[in-house]
């Protein structure tokens, strides 16, 4: 069994210059009562790796907003005007990754692989200062995992244990974030009893994940 | 006469192909569903995790959790399936994905294209732009094929490009046009454009066969969905 936590003690065990993987499209699958403390604990200098910057008011948005993120890496932040603001003017440290490639390199981080060799990026920008592999007379890049501090995961229902099941575009990166942080705070829809979350459906596994933050006071809760 | 984005949409609508996988870039690529043929079912993908994605779901029956690329509300296909990104990624490198529409900034004369940043004025990110162009069968643009009056198909993009693969169509409001190993072909014009008016809204050097047919589309409203 996994004690749930409040919002408030998950947070407070991220310390300022903290990384974090944040799971999330759009704000779509975004731990929106997670991203709201960490607004109101005035978490500073932090690393975000999320695939976007959300859109003004909505998601990451609200922490960029405040000026609580040092770096970010990101695949696409143009419906958030206020990020490409603070990048021109160099408040924020942005990097742009291609939005598979950025999949990989997670996923590369949380399963144990030394990185992961992929076309796209050949012959653009992104391929500045990166090695280049030739397998079988095709050239690839190679691209290094990715890890975080912490990892705060938007989940469908969660088990007591912690086995986490995702809906539908919801998913999105949360499932590959979730394996590669040292600390996973899983921030449920709703929590259910154990066995409720059928084998197959689980995506991902509870040894993965350290914290259940406790149910919300809305039921509906999506950041808006 | 026709708006130009519906002939665009119209033509590139023409080259879907029965029971396949299809990315559909944001913006005016989104509307080419409208006007598939009778006959033809395509399953759309949406990179943000979902195959089946289906038009707007009816006012009050949205899903928070049942969006597109850009966030907004979308429905789904019976039999659609959920995709996290990896996966969603691992179908566009893979090879699984036989279609990507989307728009574009610049082709150029080797059909390389450039449509995801504007050096100190637009820096949105690349998004999935790199992995569809690099890993989708067939990539077509569609896109207007002028600009504030100067061509958009240029002898060589001066904006960075998206890929170094070549694109595998380009359908204008003027134009249809092939990039070969020769060059660009002009294989076909808009209804009621000349060869000459394309030749003069062009940059790029196009080949021109000896017979160049007016798209194949029809001026009527579409009304079904």
């Amino acid at each position: 069994m996994k004690k749930s936590i409040s919002c408030a003690d998950a947070v407070e065990m991220i310390p300022d210059g903290a990384s974090i993987m944040l799971g999330g499209f759009m704000g779509v699958g975004s731990p929106h009562r997670l991203i709201d403390e960490l607004v109101k604990q005035n978490k500073r200098d932090l690393t975000v790796y999320c695939n976007d910057a959300g859109r003004p008011g909505f998601g990451l948005a609200k922490l960029i907003a405040t000026k609580q993120v040092k770096k970010l890496y990101a695949t696409h932040i143009g419906l958030n005007p206020e990020c490409q603001r603070q990048m021109v003017s160099g408040e924020m440290e942005v990097e742009l990754i291609p939005q598979g490639t950025f999949a990989e390199q997670i996923r590369a981080g949380g399963y144990g692989l030394g990185g992961i060799l992929t076309a796209t990026g050949i012959g653009t920008v992104v391929e500045e200062g990166k090695q280049k592999v030739e397998v079988d007379g095709k050239a690839y890049l190679l691209e290094k995992p990715l890890r975080a501090d912490f990892a705060l995961i938007r989940a469908y229902r969660a088990d007591y244990r912690g086995n986490l099941e995702y809906m539908l575009t919801a998913r999105n990166f949360n499932q590959v974030m979730a394996m590669a942080a040292d600390k996973v705070i899983a921030e449920p829809h709703i929590i259910v009893p154990v066995g409720v979350i059928p084998p197959d459906s689980v995506g991902t596994p509870f040894v993965c994940v350290h914290h259940i933050v406790e149910r919300g006071q809305f039921f509906d809760y999506d950041g808006r | 006469m026709m708006d130009d984005k519906v002939v665009i949409a119209k033509r590139v609508a023409l080259e879907l192909e029965d029971g396949t996988l299809v990315n559909l870039g944001i913006g005016l690529p989104t509307t080419v569903p409208k006007y598939l043929p009778a006959g033809i079912e395509v399953y759309f993908q949406s990179e943000n995790g979902i195959i089946g994605m289906a038009a707007n779901p009816e006012e009050g029956m949205e899903n928070l959790a049942l969006t597109d690329a850009g966030g907004g509300f979308v429905a789904a296909i019976p039999g659609a399936c959920s995709l996290d990104s990896s996966l969603s990624f691992g179908l566009i490198r893979g090879g699984h994905l036989a279609l990507t529409v989307l728009g574009g900034m610049q082709v150029d004369e080797q059909g390389l294209l450039a449509n995801w940043m504007i050096p100190g004025k637009m820096v949105p990110g690349m998004g999935g732009a790199m992995d569809i162009v690099n890993g989708a069968k067939r990539v077509i643009v569609a896109m207007t094929h002028t600009a504030k009056g100067k061509s958009k198909i240029l002898k060589k993009c001066t904006l960075p490009l998206t890929s170094a693969r070549r694109v595998s169509l380009v359908v204008t409001d003027l134009a249809v046009i092939e990039p070969t190993d020769e060059g660009l072909v002009l294989r076909e014009v808009a209804p009621g454009v000349t060869v000459e008016q394309v030749i003069a809204a062009t940059e790029a050097k196009l080949i021109v066969p000896d017979v160049v047919p007016v798209m194949p589309i029809s001026e009527e409203e579409v009304v079904a969905a």
